[in-house]
Order: structure tokens, then sequence, then C-alpha cells
């Protein structure tokens, strides 16, 4: 059986950047595995700019940013297989990949990167009643024919979900010559950025609509037409505010789900608030010599701490697979408090922090003026004063690693009040 | 001229095509759609009922018996997917057991072999999610789960290795006697001629009918609605759980799939025409309330789709076979309603009996082959004999769906074997792509390729299901003038 | 004439009105932003707003049928749909670099069309 040091499962930007850490941090056994044709995972095609701000100081492309990491891998000489799918992890390290060049094959690693991203929620996970004709499409699906086909899915469009994948689409229709008609919002507020907001909508004339949903799809065969309707607190539609609009294409964006398949076959725990694994400060697993990264952990809207969080997993599973990763049980728990809806990493052995950890985390609705406060024990350890919190902008605290020495127990993040000042 | 013409590529007319295609006889079969199994027979619950739940005496109790004991020859020739798991009948009060009782008169009657009566206690051992207020429930263990569209195909597909000719986007739009049998005026222009008519057009039966024939009974669409679970809900219960038919109507059953999600539904609603096929919000609604009285805790976040299907309900009552008094060698095959797809072999049987007869008695076939290559299900083959496939044919080396671990080479063979795959849908029917939790997310763009280049066609003509399904609608860069 | 905006300048998204003001500093009011870049983003997109671009271009000899592409500098925002007129016009051939230069000095900006990726 073949071995590896470092078995990374995924070639996106998560698997990317842990793969070229690992390596850096002394790991020379890599190797990545992608099933589709080549790297860069969903950056491909995510053609428009925005990426790298944080990372490179650069406002990027997807294809950009994802080009630099694999330049970076390929002169590294790290090994990677393409159209590769693996169909089993195990917790003892093994993989299953099957592939069309070397046919099956079981592989044996010193520790294993997670690194699958996501996939979107469907139609029919939100139960849209109607019917069920062509034209319906997962802003992710229709960015693929879009983008890399070179196909347009339709002339009219509605979007639902107001997420920055729905907005982009809106505007990359657009500019492909169809008309979208309506953003609509099932919350009352937008999840994407606010930039988006007015580069994607405002600029086109194109009406967001919050506090809205789909209610109907029609047409046997094709997409005919879409109806929308006003939600009330329990987000059921309010009869009589219906909206309806004769179209032939209706764009979902949703939401998305980590994709933890392979992560639920090797007996991986799951966090179900995020769906992703449960992980230690080192975004080690359940399962020791298992880490993960990425949106397959929680779904990021920045890249840029896609790429931060995947290098924390790859320099880690280089320690362990080198031996230097304590196998400790963990000091702390994070615990989600008022105000937050998760926190990743959710436990902590402070002997393996190196210098900090990074508590990342969303809030549960938009806040102003709120203090982002961590405690132990009812004593803070951090906070952060932050003017603006939204669900659809992940958090970070850094706490420093001497504020965490001889703590045990529980770490609760939470939001408080800001007190006035005299 | 054909000696057969089968209208309607249903489950029931393809299983009536196999049956013929034994004989020395030229058969076809005429399908409007662009594929076998699109009407009923893709959206129905896939129970094999047991058949207490039929009037004794009718072509239903004969046929639902007979046919359910024919399951396990037939899905084995077939490679067909069927299990018996077993169905359970659930009462949730002292009132509603005089009803349960009468089930199992019938039943017997009918010849439906070891029914027993459990009480709450029991059934809630078997079934740890059945709610604490079922008192006593029928239990009936020749119940099963099919996959009654690859029934369809698998049936479609045997009958033209044997020799039936298909013709599928074909719809007969006029019928007329001719010297010897029957001209079929269809919707492609073509004339077909035949000497027998076998009426198995499911939801317009009886305007097949009505083309030739006096006007003697009617379809009323019936909508049901359902939920379909992620695989992770699929052991919720293992057996088909029905609730005891009250004034109110038959109730909500909650059941594995044969492919192991779990199904919900269906509700029973009457349509105005047979094009109704969408799913409501207060339908979907009011299937999940019912559920609840048999299963409290169904858990509706692993939902990963929802369907409706119309059922071909006679005003009659009861199933319409037989040869139509004014129209010699016109044979209908109509409101076939639960429990049609139980009901289909055993129709299949007779009906080819019925049309035998008509025409003298025709030669066996010598080389007639019951069984269908078997279609290779790459995700359950052990690991080595994976390796092998790969070896001979790299393309079952090559994941498309994701969720339910669908190889390329699995969808090639597919589009190529008889009665293959046309559409995207035709591909999801036979191998699951799109049926899974992504529901085509990921795969969608790879299944379009690959019809493309299998079909020989360009990628904007690949289409979901019918002809106007168009899913790319022309390539970007659209500019003015070209 | 006053307009509403919603400043993009950073996660706060300051909704700001501004109006003609002769007497003001750069002859615009502008009320309801918190900071200086906030206010300078509002003048510039009244009197000259700027937007990036980005696309996708014919591509022939390569793998996928599409380049993406982008503007290497933003672009006045009013020449939007002129850019796509030339963007759709283009086809391209296989190799391209990942920067190279596809359209240059786009409407006397100085701003170029460069291919986002290499393919």
């Amino acid at each position: 059986m073949n071995t590896y040091e470092i078995i990374v499962v995924g070639g996106g930007p998560a698997g990317l950047a842990a793969a070229i850490e690992a390596h850096k941090s002394g790991a020379r056994n890599i190797l990545v595995l992608e099933r589709d044709r080549e790297l860069g995972g969903i950056l491909m095609q995510c053609i428009h700019n925005g990426f790298g701000l944080h990372i490179f100081k650069e406002e990027l492309t997807g294809p950009e940013y994802a080009e630099r990491f694999i330049r970076e891998l390929e002169s590294l000489g790290i090994e990677y297989r393409l159209d590769t799918m693996v169909l089993e992890v195990r917790d003892d390290r093994t993989v299953d990949i099957i592939s069309a060049k070397h046919g099956f094959e079981t592989l044996q690693a010193k520790a294993v990167v997670l690194a699958m991203g996501c996939r979107e929620r469907t139609r029919g996970a939100i139960n849209i009643p109607g019917t069920r004709p062509a034209g319906v499409y997962s802003a992710g699906a229709a960015q693929r024919f879009v983008n890399m086909e070179g196909f347009m899915v339709g002339k009219r469009v509605v979007v639902l979900g107001s997420g920055d994948i729905g907005l982009i689409m809106a505007r990359r229709m657009t500019l492909e010559g169809a008309k979208v008609l309506a953003v609509a919002e099932i919350l009352p507020y937008s999840g994407g950025l606010t930039r988006n907001i007015v580069q994607c909508l405002d600029d086109y004339d194109i009406p967001l609509y919050l506090s809205h949903t789909v209610t109907n799809i029609e047409g046997r065969d094709r997409v005919e037409g879409v109806t929308i309707a006003k939600v009330d607190e329990n987000r059921q539609p309010i009869p009589g505010t219906e909206i309806h609009y004769e179209c032939d294409t209706l764009l979902l964006s949703v939401g998305l789900i980590p994709e933890n398949e392979l992560s639920k076959s090797a007996g991986i725990q799951l966090d179900r608030v995020t769906g992703g694994p449960i992980v230690n400060e080192s975004m080690e697993t359940s399962v020791p010599g298992i880490f993960a990264c990425g949106n397959v952990v929680q779904v990021h809207d920045l890249v840029d701490w896609v790429t931060e969080e995947s290098r924390k997993a790859g320099h880690n599973a280089a320690r362990y697979a080198l031996g230097k990763l304590s196998e400790l049980a963990a000091d702390l728990a994070t615990k989600a408090g008022q105000g937050i809806r998760y926190v990743v990493p959710h436990t902590i052995r402070v002997a393996n922090l190196e210098k900090e950890v990074d508590l990342m985390m969303r809030v549960t609705d938009p806040f102003k003026n709120k203090y982002l406060v961590v405690r132990h024990d009812g004593a803070i350890v951090k906070k952060a004063k932050k003017a603006h919190l939204t669900p659809g902008e992940m958090e970070s605290i850094k706490i420093p690693v001497e504020k965490l020495k001889g703590l045990t127990g529980e770490l609760t993040v939470c939001l408080e009040e800001v007190a006035h000042e005299a | 001229m054909f000696d057969i013409t089968i209208i309607g590529g249903g489950v029931v007319g393809c299983l009536i095509g196999r049956e013929l295609s034994r004989c020395q006889a030229r058969v076809l079969l005429v399908e409007k759609d662009s594929e076998v199994a699109n009407g009923t027979t893709k959206a129905n619950s896939a129970i094999v009922h047991a058949g207490f739940d039929c009037k004794p005496g009718t072509l239903k109790g004969k046929f639902n018996v007979e046919g359910n004991a024919m399951f396990d020859r037939v899905c084995g020739e077939l490679s067909v997917p069927f299990k018996r798991n077993g169905s359970l009948v659930v009462a949730f009060s002292e009132e509603e057991l005089p009803e349960l009782y009468n089930l199992e008169k019938k039943g017997k009657q009918n010849g439906v072999p070891g029914l027993e009566l459990l009480s709450g206690d029991e059934v809630r051992k078997r079934e740890p999610h059945l709610s604490k207020t079922i008192v006593e429930a029928l239990y009936a263990p020749t119940g099963g789960i099919v996959a009654p569209w690859d029934l369809a195909i698998a049936a479609a597909e045997n009958a033209m290795d044997n020799g039936m000719e298909l013709r599928v986007d074909t719809e007969v739009i006029g019928i007329e006697r001719i010297d010897g049998g029957y001209r079929l005026q269809t919707d492609t222009g073509e004339a077909i001629e035949t000497r027998v008519v076998i009426n198995c057009a499911g939801l317009y039966s009886d305007r097949i009918h009505n083309m030739v024939s006096e006007p003697c009974f009617k379809i009323i669409p019936r909508r049901g609605e359902y939920f379909v679970l992620d695989k992770s809900e699929g052991n919720h219960v293992s057996h088909t759980i029905f609730q005891c038919p009250t004034p109110n109507g038959k109730g909500v059953l909650i059941s594995p799939s044969v492919h192991g999600n779990l199904i919900v539904g269906p509700n029973a609603e009457q349509v105005e025409t047979v094009e109704h096929v969408e799913t409501t919000a207060a339908g979907l609604k009011s299937v999940r309330e019912a559920a609840t009285k048999s299963s409290p805790d169904v858990a509706y976040a692993a939902v990963i789709t929802s369907f409706a299907g119309l059922r071909s309900t006679p005003d009659t009552g009861d199933f319409i076979i037989g040869e139509a008094k004014d129209a010699p060698g016109f044979f209908d095959v109509a409101g076939i309603e639960s429990p049609g797809l139980t009901s289909a072999p055993a129709i299949a049987v007779h009906v080819a009996g019925l049309v035998r007869a008509y025409l003298g008695n025709p030669a066996s076939k010598a080389d007639f082959n019951p069984v269908r290559r078997p279609v290779l299900h790459f995700s359950h083959l052990p690991n080595e004999a994976k390796a092998a496939w790969i070896q001979k044919d790299p393309r079952y080396g090559r994941i498309v769906c994701r969720c339910e671990s669908i190889t390329e080479g699995e969808i090639v063979d597919a589009i190529h074997r008889n009665a293959g795959a046309t559409t995207v849908d035709g591909i999801k029917r036979r191998l699951r792509p799109g049926m899974g939790r992504c529901q085509g997310g990921f795969c969608g763009p790879r299944v379009v390729e690959i019809l493309s280049r299998e079909l020989n066609i360009p990628l904007t003509a690949v289409r979901k299901d019918r002809p106007a399904s168009v899913l790319l609608t022309g390539p970007t860069k659209t500019v003015e003038g070209e | 004439m006053k307009r509403e905006l919603i400043c993009i300048v950073c996660p706060m998204g300051c909704h700001c009105s501004i109006e003609e003001d002769a007497g003001a500093p750069k002859g615009y009011k502008v009320t309801g932003i918190t900071c200086k870049r906030g206010e300078d983003y509002a003048v510039k997109e009244i009197t000259e707003p700027t937007r990036m671009l980005t696309s996708t271009v014919r591509i022939d000899g390569a793998r996928l049928h599409r380049l993406p592409v982008r503007t290497s500098g933003p672009i006045p925002k009013e020449r939007i749909y002129e850019c796509m007129d030339l963007i759709n016009h283009l086809q391209v051939q296989s190799p391209v670099a990942m920067g190279q230069v596809l359209l240059k000095d786009l409407f006397g900006t100085g701003v170029n069309l460069i291919a986002s990726r290499s393919l």
C-alpha cells in the first residue's frame, strides 16, 4: 500500500493552502487529491474580484487567487492527482480512491487533511411547491455553466437568496444579456456584502425584496413563472402579498452545507450547528491524525480566512505526522453564549498552541455597538468592541497563549452591551 | 403492418410489451414523451401491496395478489431492486379497529398470505419510532417496495432485446379502423398500421379509447404529494407503515424506499386536468400533519425533495381490462390506479393471453431471453471487482455523481442500452444522479456533457425531460446581429 | 438634487445623502457618513463613478471554451456595457498566460483587459 505523510482531500483553496503549509512545516511526502480536472476548486468559476484583500493586499479574481497557490504547490514539487475521487476515509487514516487513470487504490497516510468544501442547499430541501421544470438552478451550478462551459441557463431570471453568490450571479446574468427581474430574500436583511448590493443590484436596477420568499414555481417543461410573497416573523408567506413574475429561470442561493459524507464515514464527530467536524486548536477532528479546514469545517465568506485556517491545519498535520503534536485531553471547551451562533475551534489543548488561538465565530443576528467578550469562569479573558456585526460576516478574536495557561473548563464567547462612556 | 401496438410506455405497457415479445409477432410500443416511465409510473409510492386493501371479487383484488407473488421472479430476471419489507397498517383508536379487522378479512378472502394482528406494544417493539397512540396493527409480510420506473425501463429494454420496437416522442392523435386492424395517426406525421392496439395510456387512456370506441369510462386524475428524505432517515421505519382507512380517507404512509430513502405521503386530491403535477404548500403541509400521527419524530430537516403524482382513477371503480366490444382487436388496460404497480406483472400476463388468443395463438420465440443484462452498481462492488472494471473500461474510474457514487461508465451504459436514457431525468431514473442530497448540483453539468457526447448532440440540445425542457438557452457572449 | 447612497468602503455601510453645494469644499454636501474615506467615496460616486469589470471571453484551442478576464483597474461606470460589447467580440487563442493583456487602454483610460488565469 502506498504510504504518505499527509494526504489532503480536496485541491481547492483549503487543500492547496494546507498542503503548501505542511510542506513548509517539514512534511515532504504529501499528496493532494482533487475530483475535478484541475486544481483550484470552486475559485475557478468565481471569476469576479474581491479575493485576497487580506492575504495578498490585492483584489484578485477567484482564478487569480487560486493560480497563486497552484503555482506555489507546483514549484514545491507537491504531488497531486486530478480526476480522482476519494470514496472512503477511515479512522486508521487509510483512504480509498478511484480514478480513470489509476483505477482503485487504497493509500495509507500518517495524517489526513479534509478539505472537501461544501454543497449548495437545494430547492427540494426548502420545499418550494410547484412544478419541477428545467430552469431551476442553484446559483453555483448556473455559475459553472455560464463561466466555464460558456452557456446561458436562461433569459428572464428571478433569484432567491441575497447572499453573495446570488448577488454576483444577478450581475453576471445581466451582463450576459439576461433580464434579472428581482432578488428575493427571506430574512429581513441581506446576507451579502453591501458592496455587492450596490454593484450587483443597484447598478442594474434589480429590485431586492427583503422578507420575501418564492411560494410557487410554474411551467411543466421549463420554468414559466415564479411567485414571491412577503413572510411574517415565522417565515410563513402572508396571503395577499404575492408578486408574480413571468420568467424562465429561478436561481437559488439559499445556503451552503459543508460536505461531510467522508467525515461521517470515518466516524468523525460533527457539530450540528456548523455542519462540520468538531475540531481542536490544531484543526484536528475527533479522530486523531485527521484534520479539517475550509468550508468543510464552517462555511466561510472570505477565502482569505479559508487560507489562514487551512495553513493552521496543514502546519499541524505536519507536526502530527512528525510526532510533534501533543496527544492530550482538551483543557478548554469553547461555548457560544448570548448572540453567538457557534465558535470554532470547539476544544483547546493549550500545550499545542504556539502563539495564540484564533476563535472564529458567527453572530445570531445583526447587531450594532457590542462587545465581543471571551470569559472564563466569569472573568474576562479578552474583549473587542465591534461597531457592526452581522451573521453574514465571520468574526474572529485572537487570544494569546499566555492568557490561557493553566485554565481549564469552558471558554464562553458572547456579546455584551457597551456601557455608556461618561 | 405491426401485429401489436401498445400505446403508453408506463410500467403496464412495458410489461405487456415484454410478455408479447415472447411470441413471434411484430410488437411496437409508442410513447408520447421522450422516455418510457414518464407518467404516473415515475411518481407513486413504489409499494408492492400485499392485497388486503382490495374488494374481493374485483380485478384489483385478483391481480394485486397474483402480481405480488410474481415480483421476486420478475425483478430477479430484470435486475430491478425489490425488497419484501412487510406492511403494517396501524390503528390509532378503538373506533378504527372494526375497519382494521375488515382489512384482515378482505385480505384473507383475496388470498393474502401470512396476515397477522399485532398489539400496539408489539408494533412499537418492531418499529420504535411509531406513535404511542397505536392500539393495534395488521402485519402483512408479503408487502414490498420496488423501483417502479426501473421496472418499466427494464421491461422495455428486455422487450426490445427480444425484438420489440420502441418509438418515443410519438403521440397518438387519432385512430381509424382499417381492413384487418387500425391506423394510428401520430404527431410525428407517421401513420402506424397495426392488427391489435393495446391502450395503456394511463391518464390519457379514456382519450385513446374514445378515438375508436364508444365512451364508457372516464379517468379522474387524483393527485398525491410526497416528501423524500435523505438516506440518513432511511431506517426511521423498516416496514411500510399504512394508516387504517377512515371515512376521511386512506391516510398517508411512511416507508423506506428500495434505495434507502424515506418516503412520506401521499394525500389525495382530485385535480382539474392531467397536467396538474405540481406540489402545493397546502398539500405538503397536510401530508406532514397526517404522517405525524404514525410517527411524531420524522426528521423533516432531512427532506431532499418533494414530488406529486397523478392516479389514473377510473370512474368505474375497478381496472378496465379487456377488448372493446365495438372495436375488435382494441384492448383497454385502463384505470390502473393503486394497486396498479403491484398488479402490473399479472395484468401483463393476462392481457398477453387475451391478445395471443385474438391473433390465433402465434408461436413462441425459441430464443426469448427473459433475463436483462444486469445493471452494474459500481459502488456496491467489492474493491477488487471495482479495480477490475476500471481496468476494462477507465470510465468506471470516474465518479460523476458524488452523492450516490455513480460512475461515468454506468452512465454511458445506461445511454446505450435498448430503451436507453436520452435525457437528464432519464439518467436520474436509471442511475440516481439527481436523486441524492445535492439534487444534481454537482453532477448536473457532467451528466449534460456525457449525454451530449454519447448522443452526438450539442450541449444546448440536451433536455431535462420532454422536448420543451430546455436546459441551456444558448452560448454566452451573444453579440448583436450574430 | 439630493441623492441617497450606501457607502461601501467599510462594513459599516453608512447610509448617506449627498447634494450639490457650491460652498462646500468639494462642491458637494454629504450627510450621514462617519469618516473621510466614506465622504470621498460618496463624492466620487456622484461625480465620476468607476467599476471593476470581470467577465469571460471566447477562447479556442483550450480545454475550456471560456477564459475569465478582468479590467486591470476600474473603468467609468457608464462604459460598462460598451466594454462588454468589446469583450463579447473578442476571441483569443490558447495558450494565454494569467495577466496577459488582451485589450490595451480601454477608452483611453490606461486600463487594460487582462486574462484572469492561464489557459
